[in-house]
This record gives structure tokens, C-alpha cells and sequence, in this order.
């Protein structure tokens, strides 16, 4: 029967079907639901790992097991986990392994917009791109095929508008090869250099055997068109873009496997059509593809590295024109995303604002601190940057700065890359203030549980990290829990650490709003006698709270009762 | 079939996802060739949300691109407004007329237009703009904004009402089904 799956739901069920027995990954939009979904099934063991780096690698480690074995993440998780990835492109696996990555073009959910296709080409692994939700379970069974057949592990790259996008899908059964017995093999599993050197002609002979298949692969497929004019190679949601704004009038080579290329197909297909175009979204991958084999090709002079393509855009340059759309003239206010209402977050936002401090932050649903009106971060890099920025910072910003600067990291991305930071901070001795903003959940990736949860990925109760004792072990004295709805607490606090001569750290505890289990105070109300409109609870940017008619209203149906603003108001008119 | 592309549009936490996976049900269940592109992460902290639902003989694009959709679904005035130009010339907005401020006009930096259905109205466009809130507190909750708007759709499509009433069961919790139900037929007769 045929069920309506989004590209992430499919990739698990491929996962099913093709045996996988181990999946580990970290969390990270668009790529969560492919684990989540796999968790579903009693079949396979699933877990939640602290970081890419850590799942990439105890994937290896459930490959030599026996098993077939997966490990998911969002493409600047690829970048933690590059170290395992290169290297394991050398030993080669037993089990066949499998990693997805997935991109975000457009920036949806994501720091940056790197193009993942480059990881394929720079660790020398095979890449596949399903187009929608049915190839993404196909070419999950296929990818531990090949990864088998090749002695490899396989890179699928998706993108969010496949992760994210539902379409029909035809279930199958499972099928689960035996258990590769393990077989000592130091000269293919340890790579010191003695062994290592004698690894890589195997990579690249196994390069050219991939290649040599990409050009028979079912993958891989040529659509005639209409009009041979001109021809167009594309791959993933590109190619759908394709098809639905150009239908069949050009001939497409749409690639399943953008790495490596089928170079003579490529070229066959080049010298059927006129003009060959190539249509990718970001860097120009496969169009410097065709450059390398001399053909003479159109597709960033036509279309933008940057952000998502679409439909139009390609009826722009290669059709009949976009259909006419018509707009307000008026200038619309725009609507970005903000902190829930009763986030804990805000109340320890609102501290460091008032303290006019700087702030090194970091990735999470806190980073929209920095957005008006809170306005209360300074820099967000990347996963665990903000102790370890702010120890840099320390060093070189003058003595005055330890007294106003402040790390912000919350309990996932802490335990993921920010631990090794705080072991820098007491290592080489930079008086830093850390808070580490404890929500007790992964938030913004939409809840999924970490070590400082005490629960796992299925949801069973679990060995639950100490976070005050982690911090101590690292060397830090100065830990204290605070409690973000209490903004005295949290000024009394930050105020003190900023004050020590050592480095310390801050626990702001208080569990998201939005988990089912915090129960929530009834909503306040506004004493409209007694609120005399002076704003100043306006200044948390809490969206339950609007200005009408000279003095605050609270929405009922937003407020968690929380109370922050009502320790902002000098009237008691918030109650 | 004739191809549909239907976009639904409102702030992030009001229920778009299920209003989008009733109406992929719908189509699924018609043997329809459909697809449903939603957006997950920062984003759904109460922002500006869209989920592109496109059915036919073969869907391609899982997204609506400008002046293609033949219905905007809007859960509120100011995303109704927002999303004009992905309307296809005669497309319809069925919108909520409630308002829900955004950051800039919490924080004054900005103003809520005023007078935005006749404004939608004045560019030729149809519009179909209902209070949606009260049904869905008559009903049991403010959540089941989302079924009373697709109540009022209902109208709209060529579905019957044992159709649309197997995908609500289909899609929804069994604790809030009679809530839905509800909501839904108020939708229907408003």
C-alpha cells in the first residue's frame, strides 16, 4: 500500500527494509526525523550520540561488528564528523555503512550554506541524491549495496526540500543479511602511516571502479525530450524543478549518483543536445564536472549559488517566463521567529541585557537572544564556539573584559563539542563566566533527549550526566544552579561570577515550556487601573505580551503564567 | 485530475502541519499523485509559516512558486496578506481574520497594517475572510482553528462529507476527535 512519507520518514523505512541494525546520530534540522522515525522500529537499535563525530565512529565500530549501520546529520554536523569520515574512506568497512547528510539551502534552520557534494570529492566516497521520498528509501537499500560490494561507506546528501517534503511511497519487507563475523585485519582497520600508505591505492583504484559503475548504475538516467536543442543534467529536487517547469521539452540526465560523475554518459548525452546546462542549487559541482571533461557547458552564469531554486526561476532562463503575480504596495512587517512564551531562556536574556554585557553564543532555539528586543548575543560560529571563543577573547580584549563578557550554551551543544572548551578555560586559567542555559532538552531540533536528559532516543530512563560534577571535574570551582524565572536570582548571580578572579560557571535550570510534562501557572492578567503603559515589560519580547489602547494586554491563550514580566512592572499591574 | 496547488499560511505553533497532513489524506485516499513540503526547525518558533501541499496526475515540485496556487489557506490576516503573490491569477484566499502581532509590532517597531482584507480585495483578488477563533472556541480550544478553516474549505473542494470525515479520523488524536469534528461541520455551515 502506498503511504504518504516525507523524505526523512522514507529514509528510515529504507533503513528498515535494508537491514540496518545500528543507528546512531546527533540531531540537527533538516536531518532529526530520519533517526527519530527509525527508532520506531523494534528492529533496529537506535540511539542518540553527543555529537556526529561520536556517531560517525561507533557506526565504524557496528560495522567490524557485523551489522549494517547508519549515522545521520545536518551538513555542518558533517564538519564534526569529518575526521572519522576521511579515514574511514581508507579502512573501508565490514557491514555495509551508510551516512546521510543533509543540506539546508536557503538557510531554513542552519548557520551557513555549504554545499556537502565537496565532502564526496574531498574524502573520495560515493554520493547518492534522491529526488523525493520514494528514491530516498530506494536509494538507502541500494547504498548498502554498494556499500558492501565496494568496501565503502556511502554518502546520501539530501536536501530539506526532500527531507521535509511528503510524498507516496511503496513499503516492502525487511531483509537482514547474516552477521559478518569479525576478522582481525590491522593492515585494512589500523591506519598508522605503514598500513595507511598501502590503503590508499585501494581508494583510488575503488574511485575509478565506482565510476566505471556509475555509468551502467539504474541511478543514473536519461530523459529524452522534445526539443534537442539543448539538454540539461541536473540531480535532486533540482531535477523535480526541472520537470515541473520545462514538463519534456529538453532532454535531462538526471544523476542519482553525483559522485563520481558517469563521465562518457555525460559526454554522450553532450554531443546529442546543443547547449549542455547544468541546474544545481550552491556551488557549481557538477558543472565544474563537465568543465573537467572539456565540454562546453551554461549553469551559474544562469543561476545563483545562492539560497533554494525553483520552479520559476527556471522558467525564467530556460522556459516561457514566471506566471504574473500581483502584491501589496505596502511595506508588510515582517515575522520572525521568536522565544516561546514562558521560554527560560528569556528571563537570563533579559540579566545579560540589562548588564549591557557581551555575549558569545551559540547554536540553539537561545540564539534567537540575539533578535530584538532582547538583543543579547554578540557572535554564534558554530557548535561549542562560545566558551571557546570567549577563552580567546579573554586573552587578547584587556583585563576590563572578563568583568562584561559572558559564554551562553545550552545543555546539548555543551555536552556536544562545549565540554572541550571548559577544559580549555580551566586548563590555560581565562577567568571566563559560562552559563550553560539547561532546558533539559535538544529544543530546537524539536525535542529530542541528551545525556543531561536522563532518558534515550526510545524514551527509557538512562544514566543522566551530572552537569555542576562535569563542570568541577574539568577544574571549574565556581558552579552554581540558577533559576531563570527568578530575575533577581539571575542578576545576583551573573553579577558575582563576573566579579571572580577565576573562571566559573552558571547552570540556568528550568526545563522548555513546551515539554508535555511542565505544568503551567494560569495566565496573568493586566490591572489596566493600575498599568500606566510605561512598556517596560515590552522589553522581554515575550509574544504573548502586545500594547493597546496606552497599556499592556496579555494573550490568555499564549501566557504560561510564567511571571517574568511581572517583575519588570513597577505597578503591579501584572498578575 | 486537474492539478491543485494549495498553500497554508499562518505563525508558527497554530496547527498548519495537521491541517496540511488532512488534506494530503484527502487527496492520497483519491489516488491522487500529491506532495506536501513543510519547514521544521527555528522557523516554527512563532514565525512566518507555509506548508505547500500540490496534487495531481504526477506532482513534481514539491513546492508553490509564485502566482501558482490556487488556493491560500491563511491561518491569520497578516500571513494572508504576506503571501499574495504565490495566488495564481483567479486563485482564491480563504484567510482567518484574526491578528496576531508579530515581534516588530510587539516591540513598536513597526505598525499592524490596518483595513488588509480590503486592501487584498482592491488588487481584484478573492477573498474569503471569516472570524475562525470563535467556532474554534465554541468548539473546545483555539487549536481547532485549523479544522474549523478547513471546515469552511471544505466548501471549496469537491470532496464528500464521509470523505473528509475519515481523514479527520484518520489524522487526528482520538481524545480530540469529537473536539474536531466540531470545529470542522461549524467550518462547514459558517
Amino acid at each position: 500500500m502506498k503511504q504518504l512519507m516525507s523524505g526523512n520518514e522514507a529514509f528510515a523505512r529504507g533503513l528498515y527494509e535494508a537491514g540496518c541494525c545500528y543507528v546512531s546520530s546527533y540531531p540537527g534540522t533538516p536531518s532529526t526525523e530520519i533517526t527519530e522515525q527509525a527508532a520506531r522500529y523494534p528492529e533496529m537499535y537506535a540511539e542518540w550520540a553527543p555529537n556526529e563525530k561520536v556517531a560517525l565512529e561507533s557506526c565504524f565500530g557496528a560495522s567490524l561488528g557485523g551489522r549494517r549501520a547508519f549515522c545521520g546529520m545536518k551538513h555542518v554536523g558533517l564538519n564534526v564528523a569529518a575526521d572519522p569520515l576521511f579515514t574511514l574512506s581508507y579502512t573501508g568497512i565490514s557491514a555495509g555503512v551508510v551516512i546521510a547528510v543533509a543540506d539546508d539551502p536557503g538557510m531554513h534552520s542552519s548557520q551557513n550554506e555549504q554545499d556537502s557534494r565537496w565532502y564526496a570529492r574531498a574524502s573520495k566516497l560515493p554520493m547518492l541524491e534522491p529526488s523525493d521520498s520514494l528514491e530516498a528509501k530506494e536509494f538507502t537499500k541500494l547504498a548498502f549495496e554498494l556499500s558492501e560490494t565496494f568496501d565503502t561507506p556511502v554518502l546520501i546528501r539530501i536536501c530539506m526540500r526532500v527531507a521535509h517534503s511528503k510524498s507516496l511511497v511503496e513499503t516492502g519487507d525487511r531483509r537482514e543479511p547474516e552477521r559478518r563475523p569479525y576478522a582481525k585485519d590491522p593492515s585494512k582497520y589500523v591506519m598508522m602511516p605503514g598500513f595507511a600508505i598501502r590503503r590508499h591505492p585501494i581508494v583510488e583504484k575503488r574511485q575509478a571502479d565506482l565510476a566505471e559503475y556509475a555509468e551502467t548504475s539504474p541511478l543514473n538516467q536519461i530523459e529524452d525530450g522534445r526539443d534537442h536543442s539543448r539538454g540539461i543534467l541536473t540531480a535532486a529536487t533540482s531535477y523535480q524543478y526541472v520537470k515541473e517547469a520545462l514538463g519534456d521539452r529538453y532532454p535531462v540526465l538526471k544523476l542519482g549518483m553525483t559522485h563520481p560523475v558517469p563521465a562518457q554518459m555525460i559526454r554522450n548525452f553532450a554531443a546529442e543536445v546543443g547547449e549542455l546546462v547544468v541546474v544545481e542549487e550552491l556551488d557549481p559541482i557538477l558543472e565544474n564536472e563537465c568543465r573537467t571533461l572539456g565540454l562546453s557547458v551554461r549553469g551559474k552564469d544562469l543561476f545563483s549559488c545562492l539560497g533554494e531554486l525553483s520552479p520559476n526561476i527556471i522558467r525564467e532562463k530556460l522556459g516561457d517566463g514566471a506566471p504574473s503575480c500581483t502584491a501589496l504596495e505596502q511595506a508588510l512587517p515582517g515575522r520572525p521567529p521568536v522565544l516561546c512564551p514562558g521560554c527560560p531562556h528569556r528571563g537570563l536574556f533579559y540579566t545579560l541585557k540589562r548588564n549591557r554585557l557581551t555575549v558569545f553564543g551559540d547554536i540553539g532555539c537561545y540564539t534567537l537572544g540575539a533578535t530584538a528586543p532582547l538583543s543579547a548575543m554578540d557572535t554564534t560560529l558554530c557548535m561549542g564556539a562560545s566558551i571557546s571563543g570567549l577563552h580567546g577573547y579573554l586573552k587578547t580584549a584587556g583585563p576590563e573584559a572578563a568583568s562584561r563578557t559572558v559564554a551562553v550554551i545550552g545543555d546539548s551543544t555543551f555536552l556536544h563539542s562545549g565540554v572541550t572548551g571548559l577544559i580549555n578555560v580551566a586548563y590555560n586559567e581565562s577567568p571566563a563566566t559560562v552559563i550553560i542555559l539547561d532546558n533539559s532538552i535538544t529544543g530546537m531540533t524539536g525535542h529530542q533527549q541528551n545525556p543531561a536528559t536522563g532518558y534515550n532516543l526510545k524514551g527509557d530512563p538512562c544514566t543522566k550526566i551530572d552537569l555542576e560534577a562535569l563542570c568541577r571535574a574539568a577544574g571549574i570551582r565556581r558552579v552554581r544552579v540558577v533559576d531563570p524565572y527568578d530575575l533577581e536570582e539571575c542578576d545576583r548571580a551573573v553579577k558575582e561570577e563576573l566579579a571572580a578572579a577565576e573562571p566559573s560557571v552558571i547552570i540556568s535550570r528550568r526545563p522548555c515550556a513546551l515539554l508535555k510534562y511542565v505544568k503551567h501557572a494560569a495566565p496573568l492578567a493586566v490591572d489596566t487601573d493600575s498599568c500606566v503603559g510605561c512598556r517596560s515589560c515590552m522589553q522581554i519580547g515575550c509574544p504573548a505580551l502586545s500594547f493597546e489602547d496606552g497599556h499592556a494586554v496579555v494573550d490568555s491563550g499564549q501566557c504560561v503564567g510564567c511571571g517574568v514580566c511581572s517583575q519588570l512592572c513597577y505597578f503591579g499591574a501584572l498578575s | 485530475m486537474e492539478p491543485l496547488k494549495i498553500m497554508i499560511v499562518g505563525v508558527g505553533g497554530q496547527g498548519t502541519l495537521l491541517a496540511s497532513k488532512l488534506l494530503g489524506r484527502l487527496y492520497m485516499n483519491r489516488g491522487c499523485d500529491i506532495k506536501v513540503s513543510e519547514v521544521h526547525g527555528m522557523s516554527q518558533r512563532g514565525g512566518s509559516v507555509v506548508t505547500h501541499v500540490s496534487c495531481g496526475d504526477r506532482v513534481c515540485s514539491p513546492i508553490v512558486d509564485r502566482g501558482e496556487a490556487d488556493f491560500i489557506l491563511s491561518f491569520e490576516m497578516l500571513e494572508a496578506a504576506r503571501w499574495v503573490p504565490y495566488l495564481r491569477t483567479g486563485g482564491l484566499i480563504l484567510t482567518n481574520t484574526r491578528q496576531i502581532s508579530p515581534m516588530p509590532v510587539i516591540t513598536g517597531a513597526a505598525d499592524y497594517p490596518s483595513g488588509l482584507a480590503d486592501r487584498i480585495r482592491e488588487l481584484g483578488l478573492k477573498l474569503d475572510a471569516f472570524d475562525a477563533l470563535t467556532p474554534a472556541l465554541e468548539s473546545g480550544s483555539a487549536r481547532a482553528v485549523n479544522l474549523v478553516l478547513l471546515g469552511r474549505f471544505s466548501r471549496y473542494l469537491d470532496f464528500s462529507e464521509e470523505e473528509w470525515q475519515e481523514a479527520i479520523r484518520a489524522c487526528v488524536p482520538a481524545g480530540y476527535l469529537e473536539m474536531n469534528l466540531t470545529a470542522w461541520q461549524k467550518g462547514r455551515s459558517e
